[in-house]
């Protein structure tokens, strides 16, 4: 296959940045997304031209870094998948492939496709987690949970925290990821000392990072990886709320 | 009181003041429509007129509909101010986005300044002229013991301190009413196929932003569920995002084609 790219180059976080175009040629199309990036970097160096830079770690679909805006889309054109997991086979010969970062004043562009994302970070350290002593796990048959809301639980905890809902988002609102986040704990009794506080804490969190208002637009869950469901918005919407009537602190 | 404000500037508390106020103006559209509804009424305004007495002298009436000028205009500038504030989350664009989401999702700003602009046309058209235009008179003359009522219009210069002048005459077993004829003039204005063609444009605006609205105001107070939101989803497009458009277009395309 040959593929043209049309890649965002910016130097570093001041920098006014660009669209450059490179060709690809002897493409496999069994390569994936990022391999084909690989194999364009390798021919860039000995080009002498500073290779791109570009987020990725486990290369598995489950670590999250894989940040790319392909095609007006986050993580590429398949559903429920990220960018490591998409294979040039997605495309076709001869195709323009636009690339650029995630788009948010709350992630600003490190160099070229890599953006900071520790606004992420920040608002899991503000609630994201339960607090417990430690010692020997107890037995798990001690916490009934019914099937159902395990399911859920589980379903929320599948967020990798990639960013594609803010990405793709209209107003760069992180309410999905945050929602995942607190429906995970909310539905389990191990969450449910620090309920209250974590709602507050997170969404005042992620207000002060300066992710945008959700106007339910149902961009993020379209284009989540992990198919996180819009129900945890309307989750963290009722968990925020019933905190801030029910939280004691004044 | 600080947790309030701080609630309600919160991203989702300034989404809630939204929901509200936009489900509030919701329940305004049935009011509003059914009755307008009396409009179509072939009793020379009649019904119409002495409704339009009622809705502008109860005072428990009044004083819902200055409560509902201040939400529209809350919601308006909230929205806007919402729009703008979620804009500034994304200073650089895509330069390729596929936009994943619909269409009336993401125009309800735009959809809301023209429901805007039309609100303050339909306002100067109708409400202004109402309270502070010098209007026709009608009066009509009810036969007490038929129930027939005969419509005369009064002179040119006539006026009446009262919004509404009423006697009965038992002996000659009529009732007489004397009204400003509000009728009248939203049958002149709908004479004018420009006025038509922006009042039935102005529905559509109000339909996209309802598709929407409706269902997005539940989602906003955290009211899903998997039995009852594909209601609050088909009751948004059927009954708001339809009916009740189509009921009010139906008004001026009344008056223009069939009058
Ligand atoms: C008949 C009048 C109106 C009705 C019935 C109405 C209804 C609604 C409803 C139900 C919502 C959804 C709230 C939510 O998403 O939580 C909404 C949102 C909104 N409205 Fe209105 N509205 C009206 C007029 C206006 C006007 C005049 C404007 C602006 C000039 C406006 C601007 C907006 C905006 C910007 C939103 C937020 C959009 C979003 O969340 O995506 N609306 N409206
Ligand atoms: S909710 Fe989905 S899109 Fe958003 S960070 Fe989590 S996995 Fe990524
Ligand atoms: S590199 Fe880890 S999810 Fe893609």
């Amino acid at each position: 296959m040959n593929i043209t790219l049309k890649v965002w180059r910016q130097k570093n976080q001041n920098a006014k940045g660009a669209l450059e175009t490179y060709k690809v040629s002897d493409v496999s199309p069994d390569m994936s997304f990022l391999e084909m990036f690989d194999v364009l970097n390798e021919r860039l160096v000995t080009e002498d031209i500073e290779p791109i830079a570009f987020d990725h770690d486990c290369r598995e679909g489950i670590c999250g870094t894989c940040s790319m805006y392909i095609n007006g889309r986050p993580h590429g054109p398949l559903e429920g998948v990220t960018t490591c997991q998409l294979h040039m086979r997605s495309f076709k010969d001869g195709d323009t492939i636009v690339v650029e970062p995630w788009r948010a004043s709350a992630f600003p562009v490190i160099k070229d496709l890599v953006v900071d994302r520790t606004a992420f970070d920040r608002i899991i350290a503000s609630g994201g987690f339960v607090s417990v002593n430690t010692g020997n796990a107890q037995d798990a048959n001690n916490l009934p949970i019914g099937k159902d809301q395990a399911d859920k639980a589980f379903a929320a905890a599948a967020c990798i925290g990639c960013g594609a809902c803010v990405a793709a988002c209209k107003n760069a609102s992180a309410m999905l990821f945050v929602s995942a986040k607190v429906s995970q704990l909310a539905l389990l009794p191990q969450g449910e000392p620090e309920r209250e506080k974590r709602a507050l804490n997170m969404v005042a969190q992620m207000d002060a990072e300066g992710f945008g208002a959700c106007t339910n637009t149902g961009a993020c869950a379209a284009e989540c990886p992990k198919e996180i469901s819009l129900d945890n918005i309307a989750r963290l919407n009722r968990e925020f709320l019933s905190a801030s009537v029910a939280n004691p602190e004044v | 009181m600080g947790w309030l404000t701080k609630t309600l500037t919160s991203s989702i508390g300034k989404k809630v003041l939204m929901a509200l106020t936009g489900l509030f103006l919701c329940t305004f559209l049935v009011v509003h429509l059914i009755g307008n509804l009396q409009l179509f009424k072939s009793d020379g305004g009649y019904a119409f007129n002495t409704y339009a007495v009622f809705m502008t002298t109860f005072p428990v009436i009044k004083v819902v509909s200055y409560v509902n000028y201040a939400l529209i205009l809350f919601h308006a500038f909230w929205g806007i101010y919402i729009t703008y504030k979620n804009r500034q989350a994304r200073p650089v664009g895509y330069a390729v986005n596929k936009n994943s989401s619909s269409i009336f999702s993401r125009s309800m700003a735009i959809l809301g300044l023209i429901l805007l602009v039309y609100l303050v046309v339909h306002m100067s058209d109708f409400w202004y002229r109402y309270h502070y235009e010098h209007l026709p008179y009608v009066k009509y003359t009810e036969n007490l013991t038929t129930g027939d009522i005969t419509t005369t219009a009064m002179d040119e210069g006539y006026t009446q301190v009262v919004k509404k002048f009423e006697i009965s005459d038992v002996a000659a077993g009529t009732k007489t009413i004397i009204v400003k004829d509000l009728y009248k003039v939203v049958g002149y204005a709908f004479q004018n196929i420009l006025l038509v063609l922006f009042y039935v444009l102005a529905m559509f605006a109000v339909s996209f932003h309802l598709i929407h609205g409706f269902q997005s105001a539940f989602q906003t107070l955290g009211l899903n569920h998997p039995k009852y939101s594909p209601l609050i989803k088909n009751l948004g497009i059927w009954i708001f995002a339809i009916l009740i458009p189509i009921g009010y277009a139906a008004m001026p395309l009344y008056f223009y084609f069939l009058k």
